[in-house]
């Protein structure tokens, strides 16, 4: 009789690394970064770099609701069901960080309906230096700056910049255009980071987005074991 | 019961989806109908006396005890509009899962085991002030705050309104929300007697009509 | 049956109606409200609500009560508006519909407007029970004062089972003796006429309507049962009216 409700299993209370059936769920692992530094080419490239591997799907915070999973849908990264649009109220960071209960549903209904999954990446809507993923939504969290929005940035650090578990600096080709010192920014990311690494990339490069691929594997490793 | 309780149940902050969400207020200022705060306060004192009295209801019946099954087939027959359907049921599930993070309560497992994809939030909110030891009026008193307070923050970011104006606006509106949560949970006394056909449902036909509109754009800040 | 009753406190009358498949062994009407046999309708029998009083006035409590049996077919209509105008002592009227259709039996009630005088206060309540095979269409509207005339109070609530279960419970409330914001950007927006379509059926078991903008201030959805409804605000009873019969119109050319 009832249209909008189906009946299946209760769904689990926390971000518990078991779904309810006891399986391990997919590793995930958030994005975060200012506005244009490159997240949502960053999740296209590891898509198209990991997929035949892996079974990965992605979760998108938009400012406003749906232009980032447009673009991914556009590029045709991954199939449409694997792609799931949250909407944030103008508010990115408030649903990766302090209320993170629609996220949750959206890598829960991505594990219960293209499962079994081994990735789930989340990547926020463009916002400020502060924000960065609550743990009960993310293991693992990659920060996405770019050489043309300033090579200070690292020195200012910030929660992004200083607690990443990945720092990525992109667009390394535009340097030369936009007068940014990436010695300097290697220099000020180590100050600000100790031993926690950071990868300088230009996804235009034939390296591209490999090594941070390769930390993610890296990741998935250590989950898995 | 608890006031602290209360508070926690009541605070924006509860980690229950609700800062997505304007309570109709984007598609009503993009309409042109909310320009200032005196259109702020006459869009939140209407919610506040349909759909706000209606969930309030909802909320102070789960809370008092009434079969939450049962309230959430009346919560569908009080939703004409599919969008308001599946917001319901969509922060439903986020409050579902804050609660029983919160307060474990039986009552809810066997909820959230009924309605995997989620119950309407209001019955949800009333099972979580049941399982706080909260009263009918309490899980009345939160619903219907949020009825409005929902739509104040995000005009506020729609329209750059002046914080100071929007929360007076909520202010003037505290005594009508008591005697809504008030008149809420008188409904909710009578219907464990007499069921939860008795139970307001009063409605609101532009916030159904816009809220389908609201769905149906493809770039917006909220979600509902 | 009740007979008219002219107490101190107003009108008391009820008029029913009892379809079958063969026939209408009851149409009685009462008091203000006259019930005509009119020209039937392809396989529909058709009854007309004769308005011989402008009621309801305020203290005035009428009812109408109609019964589509088993397999019958009704269509009721009005011969014109009902107004709700206010009594001696402004005391409240009330309006009560109650509606049965049966397995396989099929409603069609659609009345004229109602229309809420300056001054008048009416609550009007409409209960439908529906068996589990049978079909409804039903329209409502409500009209805010007559032209150019400031809106009386007025509140309606509309509430249809079906199989014995809640599909659509629904109350409005306008005027000034209404809760405040009922003029307001989430209720009527300024609007004065305000009106529904709900069509109920099997048919939307398997296959529910998909929801619909019909213009800036109306909608089609599908509930959460097996039906739909049209929701409408206009700033006039024509304009209205416009909307709600287009949406009639292709909903029954549809089926």
């Amino acid at each position: 009789m009832h249209l909008d409700h189906s009946h299946d299993g209760p769904a689990p209370v926390s971000a518990d690394a078991h779904r309810p059936d006891g399986r391990r769920r997919a590793l995930r692992v958030g994005l975060g970064g200012p506005v244009g530094s490159g997240k949502t080419a960053t999740v296209a490239a590891l898509c198209r770099a990991l997929r035949d591997q892996l079974s990965i799907a992605v979760v998108t915070n938009d400012i406003y609701t749906r232009e980032d999973a447009a673009f991914l849908l556009r590029n045709a990264v991954l199939p449409p069901e694997r792609i799931q649009a949250v909407e944030t109220g103008a508010c990115p960071h408030t649903a990766i960080r302090d209320d993170i209960s629609a996220n949750l549903e959206a890598v829960e209904d991505l594990e219960d309906t293209v499962g079994p999954l081994d990735l789930i990446l989340v990547e926020s809507g463009g916002d400020n230096l502060t924000a960065t993923f609550s743990k009960g939504l993310v293991d693992a969290q990659i920060f996405v700056i770019d050489v043309a929005g300033g090579d200070d940035i690292p020195r200012k650090g910030g929660p992004g910049v200083t607690t990443a578990d990945l720092l990525v600096v992109n667009k390394t080709d535009l340097a030369p255009y936009v007068g940014s010192d990436l010695a300097r920014m290697a220099g000020d990311a180590k100050e600000q980071r100790g031993e926690l690494p950071v990868v300088f990339q230009s996804l235009r490069s034939d390296e591209g987005v490999a090594r941070v691929a390769g930390w993610v594997r890296e990741q998935l490793a250590a989950w898995a074991a | 019961m608890s006031r602290a309780a209360l508070l926690v149940l009541a605070d924006g902050r509860f980690p229950a989806g609700g800062h997505a969400h304007s309570g109709g207020a984007e598609a009503a200022v993009k309409a042109g109908r909310i320009r200032t705060a005196a259109d702020l306060a006459e869009f939140c004192r209407g919610r506040l006396h349909t759909a706000g009295l209606t969930a309030a209801a909802l909320a102070a019946a789960a809370a008092a005890g009434l079969d939450p099954l049962l309230l959430d087939e009346a919560a569908d027959a009080r939703t004409p509009s599919p969008a308001l359907r599946a917001t319901a049921r969509k922060l439903g599930r986020q409050m579902m899962r804050a609660a029983r993070a919160t307060w474990p309560s039986a009552e809810l497992d066997a909820l959230a085991a009924a309605r995997p994809r989620g119950a309407h939030q209001p019955v949800v909110l009333g099972l979580a002030a049941r399982a706080a030891s909260l009263g009918p009026e309490d899980a009345a008193h939160c619903v219907a705050y949020e009825a409005v307070s929902g739509p104040a923050t995000a005009v506020v970011r729609l329209l750059g309104l002046d914080p100071f104006d929007a929360t007076g606006v909520l202010a003037r509106l505290a005594p009508e929300l008591d005697a809504v949560a008030r008149r809420a949970a008188v409904a909710a006394a009578e219907a464990v007697v007499e069921g939860a056909a008795v139970l307001p449902a009063a409605s609101a036909p532009l916030l159904d009509v816009m809220a389908e509109a609201h769905a149906a754009w493809p770039v917006r800040l909220f979600a509902s | 049956m009740g007979g008219l009753t002219l107490g101190a406190r107003g009108v008391r009358a009820t008029a029913r109606i009892v379809a079958t498949p063969e026939g209408l062994p009851v149409l009685e009407g009462e008091g203000p409200l006259a019930l005509r046999r009119t020209r039937a309708r392809g396989p529909y029998h058709r009854v007309t609500v004769v308005g011989a009083m402008s009621a309801p006035l305020g203290g005035d409590r009428i009812a109408v009560e109609a019964e589509v049996r088993d397999g019958a077919r009704l269509h009721v209509d009005s011969a014109a508006a009902t107004i709700a105008l206010p009594g001696r002592d402004g005391e409240r009227a009330h309006y009560d519909v109650r509606l049965t259709v049966g397995a396989d039996a099929e409603l069609r009630w659609l009345p004229e407007q109602l229309i809420s005088a300056a001054g008048s206060d009416l609550a009007m309540r409409t209960r439908i029970d529906l068996a589990p095979g049978a079909r409804l269409v039903y329209r409502e509207e409500q009209v805010l004062g007559r032209h150019g005339e400031q809106p009386g109070t007025l509140a309606t609530r509309l509430t249809v089972y079906r199989a014995g279960r809640p599909l659509l419970d629904q109350e409005l409330a306008y005027g000034p003796g209404a809760s405040g914001g009922w003029d307001g950007a989430a209720v009527l927006g300024g609007h004065r006429a305000a009106g529904q379509l709900l069509v109920v059926g099997p048919e939307f078991t398997d296959r529910p309507a998909e929801p619909r903008m019909l213009g800036d201030n109306a909608v089609l959805t599908p509930l959460a049962g097996p039906a739909l409804l049209v929701t409408a605000v206009a700033p006039d009873a024509r304009l209205l009216r416009h909307v709600l019969d287009d949406a009639l119109r292709s909903h029954l050319t549809t089926r």
